[in-house]
């Protein structure tokens, strides 16, 4: 457990200047072929510093800044009051169900916007859950409940839980782990010397946490700042954040030079947060315990009520949303349309079944079997490329000089770019290439890279120097003494890492802003085909097909639980 | 750890691979650009590609704005041969941009000329399709309630609260519906906007978020019985019903002046690749085959006359007989204009 400076300066000696440069080749060449290019191709074309002269592209500007601001850090606040409570119990405390639920908080963060919309709306929407639970209890009990803002959450509330709903298994994650590594003595240490637990909260375990607080909330934040399809589906846009500004004026109210002016003033902040979060990040491992502070039940009665209400709390807003979803695809809304009060609920598999029928003879049917097998497809190029990438690069910042000090941020930067100047980047870098089939996956690779690296990272940082000269010494052959100690360790991290990339593939949307074939669709295209046109059917095999892609990707988190190696996993 | 450099190697060899696999297969190949409603049975792609001895390649782009935004910007080296799906809001932008070629089908014969719009023959008509509010059948029924017969009806009390439309920047309905106010108002729609909104009118986004979320009459189930979509919804609500429907539980409103009139596109981009080919594929577009393929396919008219419509068409969708009167032109000169007013006003 090499989270020991003194142990990590020794592990790594073997990589000279040239190898470290080396190592990163691959992934440089990769970001500057299909990200920093593209980019350029775009900004060049449109980046032009008189944009700033225009008083309206500057109220504009000043506006989706101060609105985005304002949305992130309010959503970054109400991810964090659920989120910490939510780490603490996960990190403390052993409970029925814990594994499950903690996967479940997972899942969100893998799934496409339309499908978090849909789910929220069989929550909240006019037929939802909580309005039949309102309606039953005001009829049946004359209970005075007041329906509004439950039911009709305005947008901007929507907006503001949809955000805590993707990112508290954010703040569950780096700050739990850092919870977990916290050295029980030292808060008996702090009691012993009369501390109360104020003080030792105050004095010991907050200044310890506080790394790990930051880059939590740094990373939540960033995701908040670049959000966008969220944004448009829940709210509008009206609610004009950086990205949705950027797509409404490249694509719907030409102006590309405001919309190339935005898009660096968010890559900018971007690279901010990326920085700023790559220092705390590193801060997160070294102050830490080298032992996990053990798990246990519950005890006091206090303790009892904290672990059931919030596990109640956490099941209500995360597997509710979820379970709408399946339990929706095997409903029909009985022909009582127009009736706003009562509706027929029916069983049926319908949906399901009429999945393999093609209608209408269409050349872009395509069963949603070979969509998931499209999916699964493109899923396991990005794990290859992902990890064949990911790899050199993961070994350099296991024992990061200078130069991984500098490259660092950048690795995360395609996450903050907007995807709409990237897709016309694309056009303009690579032209007719991309009807490719192949861009799909390397698009999602561009996403998937900064988890799969991060994965990696911690657990070839954590190969102990002292294990391998042991083994050596003990006469072991270099191949054995890779098989017995670096093998057993990388093999979950990769795992865990190819695991990552293959959800991040499947659930991602944004590359089909590039250009798609419709020949190969993923599940998340043939849902949002399903969605773009009338009809019962339609909606019920959307629903479907988002039910087969939730268990896809909490199948996959499970996976990803078991095999999880330290804080790997976390960005 | 010998392992390295091949770590770094092997992804290399894998662009390549990647980039060379990508390349566009010989001569024998036609890209069309679609926008991504784009829809075609099978059978009849494969009966033009047999009897012109070529491999058709669909590419779907986005939406119809999107779509034309990646040609104009590729313009000099276009990612695809031909383009179908610039409708009349965007018309203009695309002849301004000088995306297309001038081809006069000889298909153009069975075509009526209100559809032509340019006379100059760069942009055909394929099909058309009208905006209009629909509204749940049984909602209205149910509650006593006359269907609005206009637009003034529509600010009236008795529809406080029923309608949702699409925000026109984001959603080419929503701004054909916003074309069709002005088209009646004059400088007066925002006028008329306002007292909509006080009125309590639902703006979203995206027409799946408006009809699926919104509306009371889709599966959605959502709480506005009313919702700005297309005049063939009905027909496809009945087409798509889960259990077999005799009636829809939605129709159109198609008073005159209420409802826009889509006409979609198609057009040879210049500096492509395959001239001859391009022009076959325009000409199939409007034949009596591909027209009468359509409507199922997209829920959209045909422009060709002689193209006989399906069942479902004749039964439950109806064609407004006197749609807004708004030019082309116009809606090209002050669309940015009225869409960044009407965002001041719905705010």
């Amino acid at each position: 457990m090499s989270f020991l400076p003194t142990l990590a300066g020794k592990t790594r000696s073997f990589l000279s200047a040239n190898s470290r440069i080396l190592l990163w080749v691959p992934t440089l060449l990769f970001l500057f072929s299909f990200f920093f290019f593209p980019l350029f191709k775009i900004l060049a074309l449109t980046f032009n510093l008189e944009t700033f002269t225009d008083l309206n592209n500057l109220r504009i500007t000043f506006h989706s800044l101060r609105f985005t601001f304002y949305q992130a850090t309010l959503s970054t606040l109400l991810t964090f009051a659920l989120g910490l409570p939510a780490a603490l119990l996960f990190s403390k405390f052993n409970f029925r169900g814990k594994t499950l639920l903690r996967a479940l908080t997972a899942v969100p963060f893998m799934l496409p916007t339309v499908v978090v919309a849909a789910a929220f709306n069989s929550l909240f929407g006019q037929r939802g859950f909580f309005f039949l639970l309102s309606s039953f209890l005001s009829t049946t009990f004359h209970f005075p409940l007041s329906t509004n803002f439950v039911l009709h959450p305005s947008p901007f509330i929507l907006i503001l839980i949809a955000h805590t709903f993707y990112n508290t298994s954010i703040v569950i994650r780096i700050v739990g782990n850092a919870i977990s590594r916290l050295d029980p003595k030292l808060e008996a240490s702090a009691r012993v010397l009369g501390a109360d637990t104020f003080h030792v909260w105050k004095d010991v375990i907050l200044p310890i946490l506080r790394p790990s607080l930051l880059a939590a909330a740094l990373l939540v934040f960033m995701f908040d700042f670049t959000s966008f399809g969220v944004i448009l589906l829940l709210g509008g846009s009206q609610f004009a954040t950086l990205e949705v500004e950027i797509y409404i004026r490249a694509l719907q109210l030409p102006n590309l030079n405001l919309a190339a002016l935005l898009s660096v003033i968010q890559l900018i902040f971007t690279l901010i947060f990326s920085i700023l979060y790559s220092r705390t990040i590193n801060q997160v491992s070294t102050q830490t315990a080298p032992r996990f502070s053990p798990t246990r039940p519950a005890k006091t009665l206090t303790e009892r009520i904290f672990v059931f209400a919030l596990s109640l709390l956490l099941v209500t807003f995360f597997f509710l949303p979820l379970i709408s979803l399946p339990i929706r695809s095997l409903t029909r809304l009985e022909a009582d349309r127009g009736q706003r009060a009562e509706v027929q609920y029916g069983f049926t598999t319908d949906y399901y079944e009429e999945l393999f029928i093609n209608r209408r003879g269409s050349l872009f049917y395509v069963p949603p079997v070979q969509a998931a097998l499209n999916s699964l497809g493109f899923a396991g190029i990005t794990v290859i490329l992902s990890l064949a990438l990911g790899y050199p690069a993961a070994y350099a910042l296991a024992k990061p000089t200078r130069l991984e000090k500098f490259l660092d941020p950048f690795l995360m930067l395609p996450l903050g770019a907007s995807a709409v100047m990237m897709g016309l980047g694309f056009i303009l870098a690579f032209g007719r290439l991309i009807a490719s089939p192949f861009f799909i996956p390397i698009a999602h690779t561009l996403i998937a890279l900064p988890f799969v690296i991060r994965t990696l990272q911690p657990a070839l940082a954590s190969i102990p120097e002292r294990l391998r000269q042991a083994a050596s010494t003990l006469g072991a052959s270099p191949l054995r003494v890779w098989q017995t100690v670096d093998f057993p360790i990388l093999s979950r991290a990769t795992l865990s890492a190819a695991t990552f990339a293959f959800t991040v593939s499947l659930g991602e949307f944004g590359a089909t802003l590039l250009i798609t074939r419709p020949e190969y669709p993923t599940i998340p295209i043939a849902i949002s085909r399903f969605l773009s046109q009338p009809g019962g059917l339609n909606y019920g095999q959307a629903m479907a097909m988002a039910t087969v892609l939730m268990l896809l990707t909490t199948l996959s988190i499970l996976l990803i639980e078991k095999l999880r190696f330290n804080n790997a996993g976390e960005l | 750890m010998t392992k390295l450099p091949t770590a770094f190697r092997l992804p290399l060899l894998a662009f390549c691979l990647l980039l060379t696999a990508c390349a566009p297969k010989g001569p024998t190949t036609l890209t069309v650009m679609t926008h991504d409603s784009f829809a075609i049975t099978e059978d009849v792609v494969i009966a033009f590609e047999t009897a012109n001895n070529v491999d058709v390649v669909f590419l779907q782009s986005g939406d119809a704005g999107t779509m034309l935004n990646k040609a104009i910007l590729a313009k000099d080296a276009p990612l695809a041969d031909v383009m179908f799906g610039v409708d009349n809001t965007f018309l203009s932008r695309a002849l301004e941009a000088d995306i297309f070629d001038a081809y006069q089908s000889p298909a153009l014969s069975d075509v009526p000329t209100e559809f032509v719009l340019d006379s100059s023959f760069r942009a055909l008509p394929v099909d058309y399709g009208d905006v209009c509010i629909n509204y749940d059948t049984k909602y209205f029924e149910e509650n006593n309630v006359a269907v609005p017969a206009s637009f003034e009806d529509l600010a009236k009390p008795e529809y406080k609260n029923l309608l949702v439309v699409e925000n026109p920047a984001t959603s080419s309905p929503g701004l054909a519906f916003m074309l069709a106010t002005r088209a009646y108002f004059g400088d007066g729609f925002l006028d008329y906007w306002q007292s909509l909104k006080d009125n309590g009118v639902v703006v979203v986004d995206g027409w799946e978020t408006a009809y699926y979320n919104n509306f009371s009459a889709s599966s959605g189930q959502g709480p506005q019985p009313m919702v700005v979509s297309y005049a063939s919804s009905p027909a496809a609500e009945v087409f798509f019903a889960a259990e077999p429907l005799t009636e829809s539980p939605t129709a159109s409103i198609v008073a005159p002046g209420m409802c826009f009139r889509q006409i979609e596109f198609v057009g040879i981009l210049k500096n492509g690749e395959n001239r001859d080919l391009a022009e076959k594929f325009v000409d199939f577009m409007l034949s009596k085959q591909f027209q009468e393929d359509m409507p199922l396919n997209m829920f959209v008219y045909p422009v060709n006359l002689s193209a006989q419509l399906p069942e479902v068409f004749t039964l439950h969708a109806q064609v407004a007989s006197q749609p807004a009167a708004i030019t082309y032109e116009d809606i090209a000169a002050n669309r940015d204009s009225w869409i960044e007013a009407w965002n001041e006003v719905m705010k």
